[in-house]
């Protein structure tokens, strides 16, 4: 058994490949400790994260998500981050129409530079996850289950 | 409906120059009427308005582009009529649009309820105050007041927002905005357990017919719907509870900002899953934030695909 178990939950933060990825490697660099819940997901901008990636995260038993882009008016293309401010912000508005606490989503913005600032919204938002706890799933077979089934019917 | 021989004059007087003309007619029973598609002056005189006449008709004209058409629209199917003219999915120039006042559209739904077994209709009359029905020998008289749709009771735009033949004398609304989305607020009221637990019983039903988003005149994609593309594989063939409702919550995204709340997609739901709350939902946040509603003006740009450089209505989190 894993020695976090039980003590992590799943939240996945999708990080654009110009500035948040780069933070938050500069936080790495730089030793500043973070919880390990958060598995990253490097996308090329803010901009290509369609609000549904959320969604299907969450209901694939994701406990939380994080969304982190340049600062508007830094954006590598220029206008990714601020389509990506109006879609994620609906989102937010949406989620708790489906059952899904708000607070298990967010979206911010952390540049190349700001190691410190990624190890902050990490450990906030981790401290937030856990304060609600593990999400509800969507009762169903296990993706192992589902995998293994395939491979018997290959 | 009073002024339908203009309706009807008007539509011939303009026949020579379309190539088809869309309206509706009677169908398989009295009790429902049916897309119509005129192309001679016969088939203008089967021509049907009333308050059986529920579809959208602006669900056919994307299809349709580049020919000459002709459409009867009410209110609502006139705001579909303006988002598609928006998105450039159909040229002004090749569609002429017959509006109407509407005064609402029955709810099947409803009648089956009140009536029990729909199945032999014998005779429907339809009038403003009520619905006379005849089934199975059996007389039925419904207030219309209690088979109106929901959406017409609060409708604000019952008269076509833009025509280029308008029939009859116009409507007054009389609903606010807010009106219209007491039954979301409604259920906002539930706990975040209690709205998990009711879309998961209700999503169960979901047959993935897709009749919802064959029936949504601003599902545009048909052939290309991610709902069925295994590239990107979006959903499963599973009739797993999470991939129906994940499709319900695609089709509401894929909507937002452009939504006109015509309600066809639940109508055409066979199982009654109330999705037009979604729709509803996204449609009160854009409201609220961008202070735009889909399919008034056929100039605007759905706030989606637009942004402006400070946002002074989004309030974003501070760490």
């Amino acid at each position: 058994m894993p020695v976090l178990e039980g003590k992590e939950l799943r939240i996945v933060g999708f990080l654009c490949n110009w500035c948040s990825y780069g933070g938050a490697d500069t936080a790495g660099v730089g030793r500043f400790t973070q919880p390990t819940d958060l598995r990253v997901i490097k996308v090329p901008c803010s901009g290509r994260i369609d609000p549904l990636f959320i969604v299907k995260t969450l209901m694939s038993g994701a406990d939380g998500v994080l969304v982190s882009g340049c600062h508007p008016n830094d954006c590598h293309y220029a206008e990714g981050n601020f389509y990506a401010r109006r879609r994620l912000e609906m989102l937010k508005r949406f989620i708790p129409m489906l059952g899904i606490d708000p607070d298990r989503f967010d979206y911010t913005w952390v540049s190349a530079s700001e190691g410190q600032r990624w190890q902050e919204v990490v450990t906030k938002f981790t401290e937030q996850i856990h304060k609600l706890g593990p999400a509800q799933k969507i009762e169903g077979p296990e993706a192992e289950e589902t995998l293994k089934l395939m491979e018997a019917s290959l | 409906m009073k002024n339908l021989e203009d309706l009807k004059k008007q539509i011939k007087d303009g026949l020579s120059e379309l190539d088809v003309v869309i309206g509706w007619t009677d169908s398989f029973d009295p009790l429902h009427a049916t897309p119509h598609f005129m192309r001679s002056e016969a088939d203008v005189d089967k021509l049907k308005v009333d308050a059986l006449c529920v579809h959208n008709l602006a669900t056919y004209l994307p299809s349709l582009k580049g020919k000459k058409v002709g459409i009867v629209v009410k209110g609502c199917d006139s705001r579909s009529v303006v988002e598609l003219l928006q998105e450039n999915l159909i040229n002004r120039d090749d569609v002429t649009i017959f509006g109407f006042g509407c005064t609402g559209v029955v709810d099947q739904t409803k009648i089956r309820r009140a009536v029990g077994d729909v199945g032999q209709v014998e005779a429907c009359e339809v009038s403003d105050a009520e619905v006379k029905l005849s089934v199975a020998g059996k007389e039925h008289k419904l207030p219309m007041a209690d088979v109106i749709a929901d959406k017409c009771q609060t409708c604000r735009y019952p008269n076509a927002v833009v025509s280029d033949q308008f029939v009859g004398d116009e409507i007054k609304a009389t609903a606010s905005f807010e009106d219209g989305y007491k039954d979301l607020e409604e259920f906002e009221a539930k706990s975040t357990e209690e709205k998990f637990g009711f879309w998961l019983g209700e999503m169960d039903r979901c047959i993935r017919c897709y009749a919802c988003r064959n029936a949504c005149p601003m599902c545009v994609c048909r052939d290309h719907c991610v709902a069925q593309s295994r590239d990107p594989h979006w959903l499963s063939q599973e009739a797993h509870v999470r991939d129906k409702w994940m499709f319900q919550v695609i089709h509401a995204y894929h909507l937002a900002g452009r939504c006109t709340e015509c309600g066809e997609c639940q109508r055409a739901c066979p199982v009654d899953i109330p999705i037009l709350l979604f729709k509803k939902k996204f449609n009160k946040e854009i409201k609220e934030v961008f202070n735009y509603e889909a399919g008034l003006d056929p100039e605007a740009k759905p706030p989606l695909q637009t942004f402006k450089i400070d946002e002074p209505t989004i309030k974003e989190k501070e760490w």
